[in-house]
């Protein structure tokens, strides 16, 4: 593991997010709970470029884990290595207990894989789609009309069996997928950007489902995601990857409390003179200022409310106007924009000369 | 084995879900069969045939006679004066009219002296097919001419005249068998080249992938759900064909026979050859450029539209491996040569190894893995 790791987790909790433990959807889980997952130094390599570079973390039965990162930071090279889809360049990963690269077969059994793209078939219906599923897991036939049943319930699906797929909202099939994945009752269930392109409703009824389906079932949730809310509600801890490799693992408490300062303060400006930036740096408690675009300062202090009024204070005696000023606790996403630089990275993997394998599909 | 019927499964709910595309793979083949059928093998009427007589004698006027007569009867051309054997040939040229007749002075006295009387058909020999049609009805004009001038009128004798019902339809018997070949490689090129290869980049391939299935239940069901996708394409094909080509040999039981088992094999090497095509290809756009390359590739020398006899060697050798050319012997030998089943052995030979030796390269290509 990389030293911010050993950083973030030598890093002592203070000043607990306000707004995630109130909406929290986790549950807590036992400190000596088996591992669910095992990935140690794990490599990717596609030619001279490495795409995921010696990635070691655990996940625990139970748990939730959250797996963040920009695009191209190698996320879905890294589920698509612990879901059997690509072979393993070095390293190991062991899934439910199974040798990853020596006994793919019993890992695809024990886990269930919700794919990026929606790939349910649009001509078929919701039941003929769980069921085809259900004949390649070979689940009994018996058994494989229960299950249907009990999960069309959980996903709230029921009487829409009989209409075809493509009749069904983006939301609705972002469901019918996760009861795909659930219809052999995997013991590990892999979800690729479950909620992205749907619309906020739909992103919390997915939430709540997983949470509803988490309880009844005892199951291990890997999950990718760009919604730094969702991790911070839904995931146990989570997993910052950039460049490949792991750059902070751990709880979304102790990652946000990691961050130096443990407020931030977005302030507009009009006109800003030159040294405006040093200016705000030498506040009391500031610990660290962004120069983004516009006039916006993006400043990290750990005293919001001082740092706040000695920022008016300095704008009204240097006449510069201000337009705009909001105060906040630190949201992971100030934990993602700490470790991984900036926010977005499309650029980047074509420098390598490299392009990744098209994640494949339709997108809600 | 489960694994493998559940691939065939939804395979067959999309295809019968999506009547459109069904239709799509057998019109193709049905309308090359009424067009082609009827485009071709059809014989040359009303064209127009320039006349410049310069002549003006009493043979001449037999010659425009003749030329009046065909005109009546076979309505092979119609003949047009011109007085300016110029202006004639430059028509002929430009394609005003298909054909110059051009009745030189002196011909009708050089007939009556027999001092080699000669008279000259220009013809645009770029249209092959209409220069010798004409130059055929021009022999016949000029053997009739060449008749003695009295000949014994034999009226005891019958004649029997030929009333054609269906006046194409040689032609369009000779193309029913590559149509039906050519409607199950449309179905395999949709269902195994367009379909799969859409699927691919869908990632519903990904889904199969993180479920337990093997590579030979996967292999063996994609290939089976192409191969019994083409099947019903070919049994539809062959009653339809048959009967707009006044086949009726399909009636027969031991034809029937023969014709499911050739359309079996063939859909199996079909697929099998497309699955190999598409065991690499993630791009769709590359299925649709394929298929027109691979239409005329395989279906053209095949023997399907024109004998394979007529091929320089380089064709022939491709003509020799393709399965459409065993495809469309046996079909034809069936249909209309109603030989036996000992008759399409070597086709069915040739089908079944072609089927199993593209899969056994494809399977080692396949991956089952991204």
């Amino acid at each position: 593991m990389s030293e911010n790791v050993n950083k973030v987790n030598g890093n002592t909790t203070n000043g607990m997010s306000v707004s995630a433990s109130e909406l929290s959807l986790r549950s807590e889980i036992a400190a000596d709970a088996p591992n669910a997952i095992e990935v140690s130094h794990i490599v990717k390599k596609y030619g001279d470029f490495t795409a995921v570079d010696d990635v070691s973390f655990a996940v625990k039965e139970g748990e939730i884990f959250g797996l963040l990162g920009p695009n191209g930071a190698g996320k879905s090279t890294l589920i698509r290595m612990m879901t059997t889809l690509i072979p393993i360049s070095a390293g190991a990963a062991r899934v439910a207990g199974h040798d990853v690269a020596s006994d793919p077969g019993a890992v695809r059994r024990a886990i269930g894989v919700i794919p990026q793209a929606l790939t349910s078939d649009l001509d078929l219906t919701v039941e003929e789609n769980l069921s085809i599923y259900a004949k390649l897991y070979d689940v009994p036939a018996k058994r494989r009309k229960e299950a249907i049943a009990e999960l069309l319930e959980t996903v709230d699906l029921t009487k829409w069996r009989d209409a075809q797929t493509k009749t069904l909202s983006g939301g609705m099939r972002r469901r019918l997928e996760i009861a795909r994945g659930l219809v052999h009752s995997p013991r590990i269930f892999f979800l690729d950007e479950p909620t992205t392109g749907l619309d906020p409703v739909s992103r919390v009824a997915v939430w709540e489902m997983l949470t509803n389906i988490k309880a009844k079932r005892q199951l291990t949730i890997l999950i990718t995601t760009h919604y730094m809310d969702e991790a911070d509600r839904l995931c146990n801890r989570i997993a910052i990857v950039d460049h490949g490799k792991l750059v902070a693992l751990d709880t979304p408490e102790t990652l946000k409390a990691s961050v130096p300062g443990t407020n931030v303060i977005e302030a507009q400006f009009e006109h800003p003179p030159a040294d405006w930036e040093e200016r705000l740096r030498g506040l009391p408690g500031v610990t660290s200022v962004q120069n983004e675009s516009g006039g916006m300062f993006r400043v990290l202090t750990s005293n919001g409310s001082g740092t706040t009024t000695d920022l008016v204070e300095m704008a009204v005696v240097a006449a510069v106007g201000l337009k705009t000023l909001t105060v906040q606790n630190t949201t992971l996403d100030d934990v993602f924009v700490h470790y991984t630089g900036r926010q977005l990275r499309d650029e980047l993997v074509k420098a390598y000369g490299y392009q990744m394998p098209l994640s494949p599909g339709l997108r809600p | 084995m489960n694994r493998m019927m559940a691939i065939i499964e939804r395979e067959m709910r999309k295809f019968f879900r999506s009547p459109t595309l069904m239709m799509v793979s057998m019109v193709m083949p049905l309308v090359q069969l009424i067009v082609l059928g009827n485009a071709f093998g059809g014989k040359i009427r009303d064209a127009k045939m320039g006349i410049v007589d310069e002549d003006h004698g009493t043979q001449a006027i037999r010659i425009q006679e003749a030329f009046d007569a065909v005109r009546a009867n076979m309505r092979t051309f119609i003949a047009i004066p011109y007085d300016n054997e110029v202006q004639a040939r430059e028509d002929v040229r430009n394609g005003k009219i298909q054909g110059a007749v051009i009745i030189p002075p002196q011909y009708s006295k050089m007939v009556y002296e027999k001092n080699h009387p000669r008279i000259a058909l220009i013809v645009d020999n770029s249209d092959n097919f209409m220069s010798s049609t004409l130059e055929d009805e021009m022999n016949a004009v000029t053997d009739a001419l060449n008749q003695p001038d009295v000949s014994p009128r034999l009226l005891q004798q019958t004649a029997l005249e030929v009333v054609e019902l269906y006046p194409y339809i040689e032609y369009m018997k000779f193309l029913l068998p590559g149509s039906i070949s050519l409607a199950m490689f449309v179905s395999v090129m949709i269902g195994g080249g367009m379909l799969y290869i859409d699927d691919k980049a869908r990632g519903v391939h990904e889904g199969y992938l993180v479920t337990p299935i093997t590579k030979g239940e996967l292999v063996l069901g994609l290939n089976g759900a192409g191969a019994i996708k083409a099947v019903m394409t070919g049994v539809v094909i062959t009653v339809i064909g048959s009967l707009i080509a006044g086949v009726g040999t399909i009636f027969n039981l031991s034809t029937m026979l023969g014709l499911l088992l050739m359309i079996v094999l063939t859909s199996l090497a079909f697929n099998s050859m497309m699955f190999l095509l598409m065991a690499r290809v993630e791009d769709p756009l590359v299925p649709r450029a394929m298929f027109g390359i691979l239409n005329t590739l395989l279906f053209f020398p095949s023997g399907a539209i024109y004998p394979v006899e007529a091929f320089p060697a380089w064709l022939r050798a491709i003509a020799k491996v393709d399965p459409f050319s065993y495809a469309v012997h046996g079909f034809k030998s069936l249909l209309l040569k109603e030989t036996g089943l000992g008759a399409i052995v070597p086709d069915m030979i040739y089908l079944s190894v072609f089927a199993v030796l593209t899969l056994a390269l494809a399977v080692p290509l396949f991956k089952r893995t991204l």
